[in-house]
């Protein structure tokens, strides 16, 4: 069973990943995304849509269960204003096997970021702000994993 | 029936959400996008890319032959970059 939380707090990379350890799967793999402090970047504040989202990721984990043998997994996603640095996503996943686990973990994140909706705003240093743009090779991703 | 916008369709917009009751004759998405994006020049601003819009139906995505017949919340929002 992969569990699903939205929250405006941080979250314990360490002690997602302790706990799904003690499921006794075999295998946990993981995939954490963090606010890159590239390019002037100051902050970024990710809206979400409230009264669908964790009902689009609870969708996404189904899928992932559908698809491989899973001992249990974890989705967090973080909304609101964060810093370069911060912790954005966490995707682990505990299984028998690594294959499964780490086909997973990939398949969850490629399909979050086309799928969820969250939308990501940047402000910069010298005052600019503007809505990321969707990225064609993060739909190429996402449409390589429904050929399969 | 329940309008919500978010990011630069919101902004654009200029609200969060609204009650709107869309004509006779709007049976689909698509009709519905026609429609909303006449009603002024702001939802006509945020709508007139269409490549760059999605829609959800009662919480799921749509497409442009989605019926929305019988639906209690339209969210119209840019393309999604969570993760």
């Amino acid at each position: 069973m992969i569990r699903v939380r939205v929250q405006r707090e941080d979250f314990d990379s360490g002690a997602e990943l302790a706990a799904l350890e003690a499921l006794g799967g075999g295998a946990v793999a993981s995939f954490t995304g963090l606010v890159r402090g590239d390019g002037g970047l100051k902050a970024m504040t990710l809206e979400h849509y409230p009264a669908m989202t964790e009902k689009a990721l609870a969708g996404i984990a189904a899928e992932a269960e559908r698809r491989w043998p899973l001992a249990g997994g974890t989705v967090i996603h973080r909304f609101g204003r964060l810093e370069p640095g911060a912790r954005i996503v966490l995707v682990a996943i505990a299984s028998a096997h690594r294959a499964a686990a780490l086909e997973a973990c990939a398949f969850l994140i490629d399909w979050l970021k086309v799928k969820a909706p969250f939308w990501k705003r940047e402000e910069f240093t010298d005052g600019a702000a503007r809505w990321v743009e969707a990225r064609r090779e993060d739909d190429a991703a996402a449409a390589a994993w429904e050929r399969r | 029936m329940k309008f919500v916008y978010f990011a630069w369709v919101r902004e654009t917009i200029g609200v969060d959400e609204e009650a709107l009751t869309p004509p006779a004759g709007v049976n689909t998405v698509a009709d519905m996008l026609d429609w909303l994006g006449g009603l002024d020049s702001g939802h006509g601003e945020a709508l007139k890319d269409r490549a760059r819009i999605r829609v959800a139906v009662d919480q799921a995505i749509a497409g442009p032959e989605t019926p929305i017949g019988g639906a209690t919340e339209i969210a119209i929002f840019p393309p999604v970059t969570g993760g």
